[in-house]
């Protein structure tokens, strides 16, 4: 059967026999873990939240492995090849302030108010119509973009390694809905745990061998500024470097200024992405108690501040180190490019995977990539599930559901969702451009929420109705903005300062806004309503939730003693990469 | 974390390095008497080998430590 779909003529790598065993064992132990948890899966709250019995540690490596997908991996390698270094800041002020400020402000008023999703949440501090949005906002983007996200491994599989693209979507797809509909929660989060140790044991190879090819990070400097400066390649020497260039948006490649980066990404998009997006989220919702809920996040961004090793790096090494020049994915994957032999700028860290290894760790290279879209694609339908169960079926359309029909609709909603994102993957396949929008625009929804919920959790005055006009306008201005740059590139100095403002620029400028004018909203709509009074505002609120002591724990158990470590080890690097 | 209230985890974690590092172990072992005819960028360092042999290590570690049945998580 696999030779049959092995049949693209061009392809990357070839996979040989033991490659092939991996692969297959992988495939199997995953769905022997979802047998093996059936069991473990009765109720509502094992199976939405794996029995809120999670250690810091597995909730903290399942809460980064949900965000690991293989498109992040080879997306992010790309966008290093691409524009260089600059794209580490997605993985380190995009990332590491948001989850140190989830783990101290944030996580205790999700923990404590015993919710069992964000849009719960929203339910809890503003009311019926806020959590409705929010929960019907957050279905749909998930199962689009999960389906946008199969399409795109698909391609990636039918490049490197000529594999059908029906065959990668049905395989890879069914078996992560027999995982999760059987185990549930625990089972996605325990595949998320082991698919974490194969991504670095499949990954991490390549910057060590790249290192060691190059002579080490000063002699791959050296190569890429003379590699880029053969090719007359602007800001040659801007690639290496972090925040040097940042001070206007014409002199890096990313066309983007430290505003934008400190701003949009850091302040807006990655606090709206790692405090309020529900599919990682969830992950910390299952923890054991406070302190691991508080510890988890922080163990997720020791991580996550090494993972530019196995994906930026990588893609920095084939600026310096492969022969062949990479071309935009457009370019690459048309029929004129692949008759010149071109390839896209996401297939460099294939490239690199196929340069460095060979029959046994290709099959592992691999199957960190498969197990990368897997973790992520198993995020997104659990998550799906319990805001389509909870906030969406259980509060809209059948609000006495029992337990256990929960259970039930949990792991139906779990297949359904698989099939809509497969029915997603298919209208990308054939409207890519129109998906391309879609992935674009939903990617901003989180910005406005991330205003309302932390707005809700630091504010007792906000409203019902502010919570719900400013979710509501910060969400349509995010959209008015985006089509109005669409329908008028020039506005473009209006949205982001700057003519030069490039894509990620736009992205970062507009959830900026979008942030912004949901707060004004939801404060100015506050002041015009009646507030909740205090006893219905117990346990979700600053002020009005009690939050337990820990001076009777050494220091070294302390969230706030390793987030002090996590931040000065963040500064260190920044200072290093300068 | 335990599963079932036998299996952690981390049990599943070291089968899995300890299986997948077994077979590139032994790949790169194989390969050292026949060498391969393709041969990928600093092969000479048979990266397989000592890649696979720390993975088996790893994962046989974990296997042990958090076999079924023992106490300790």
């Amino acid at each position: 059967m696999i030779a049959t779909v092995l049949l693209a003529s061009q392809r990357l790598v070839h996979l040989s026999f033991v490659d092939f065993v991996i692969i297959i064992f992988y495939f199997a132990l995953v769905l022997a873990i979802g047998l093996y948890l059936k069991r473990q899966a009765n109720t509502g709250e094992d199976f939405f939240l794996a029995g809120r019995e999670m250690t810091a540690w597995v909730a903290g490596l399942a809460f980064l492995s949900a965000n690991l997908g293989s498109l992040e991996l080879m997306g992010w390698a790309g966008n290093a090849y691409k524009y260089g270094i600059l794209a580490a800041h997605w993985y380190w002020i995009g990332a590491i302030p948001a989850m140190l400020f989830l783990a101290l402000v944030m996580i205790p008023f999700y923990h404590i108010c015993k919710t069992h999703s964000v849009p719960g949440y929203l339910k809890l501090r503003y009311g019926e119509s806020s959590r409705a949005f929010s929960a019907i906002c957050f279905g749909v983007m998930t199962v689009l973009m999960s389906g946008i996200n199969m399409y795109a491994m698909a391609v990636v599989m039918k490049v490197v390694l000529g594999w059908d693209m029906n065959f990668s979507i049905w395989v890879s797809s069914i078996t992560v809905a027999i995982y999760v509909a059987l185990g549930g929660l625990r089972s996605a989060i325990f595949n998320e745990v082991l698919q974490f140790f194969l991504i670095w044991a499949g990954a991490l190879l390549i910057p060590i061998l790249g290192l060691i090819e190059a002579g080490g990070w000063s002699g791959l400097q050296a190569r890429i500024l003379h590699n880029l400066t053969e090719l007359n390649v602007p800001h040659a020497g801007a690639y290496t470097h972090l925040w040097s260039t940042l001070g206007d948006f014409g002199n890096n490649p990313m066309g983007i200024n430290w505003i934008g980066i400190v701003f949009g990404l850091g302040a807006v998009i990655s606090m709206g992405y790692w405090t309020t997006d529900f599919l990682v989220v969830q992950r910390i919702l299952a923890a054991k108690d406070l302190r691991s809920a508080e510890l988890a996040p922080i163990i997720g961004s020791v991580f996550k501040m090494a993972v530019p090793f196995i994906v930026i790096l990588p893609g920095l090494l084939g600026l310096g180190l492969l022969p062949i020049r990479l071309v935009d994915a457009g370019l690459a994957w048309s029929p004129a490019g692949q008759a010149q032999g071109l390839h896209g700028y996401d297939e460099v860290l294939p490239l690199m995977l196929a340069r460095y290894c060979g029959p046994g760790l290709l099959g592992l290279g691999v199957t960190a990539l498969i197990a990368g879209f897997m973790s992520g694609m198993a995020g997104n339908v659990s998550a799906f599930a319990t805001v389509w169960t909870y906030d969406i079926y259980g509060a809209l359309i059948h609000k006495n559901a029992t337990d256990e029909w929960k259970v039930k609709m949990g792991r139906w909603s779990t297949i359904i969702g698989i099939f809509v994102s497969i029915g997603a993957a298919y209208i990308a396949k054939g409207k890519p451009s129109i998906m391309d929008y879609v992935q674009e625009l939903f990617s901003f929804f989180i910005a406005p929420l991330f205003g309302t919920v932390l707005i809700g959790m630091l504010w007792k005055r906000a409203t019902a109705a502010g919570g719900f006009w400013g979710l509501f306008t910060g969400t349509a201005s995010s959209i008015g903005m985006y089509t109005w740059v669409k329908v008028d590139p020039s506005a473009v100095r209006y949205v982001a300062f700057s003519m030069q403002a490039q894509t990620q620029a736009q992205n970062m400028f507009r959830a900026l806004w979008c942030a912004l004018i949901g707060v004004f909203v939801t404060v100015v709509v506050s002041y015009m309503t009646k507030p909740k009074t205090d006893a219905e505002l117990a346990n979700v609120v600053y002020g009005l939730t009690p939050i337990p002591k820990t001076e009777h724990v050494s220091i070294f158990h302390r969230p706030l003693f390793w987030a002090a470590v996590v931040a000065v080890v963040f500064v260190i690097l920044q200072i290093i990469f300068w | 974390m335990k599963a079932g209230g036998s299996l952690s985890i981390w049990f599943f974690v070291g089968l899995s390095l300890g299986v997948t590092g077994a077979l590139i172990l032994i790949q790169g072992i194989y390969e050292l008497a026949h060498p391969p005819e393709y041969q990928t960028v600093l092969s000479q360092l048979h990266a397989n080998v000592w890649w696979g042999a720390l993975l088996t290590i790893m994962g046989g570690a974990y296997c042990i430590h958090f076999r079924p049945g023992k106490k300790s998580e």
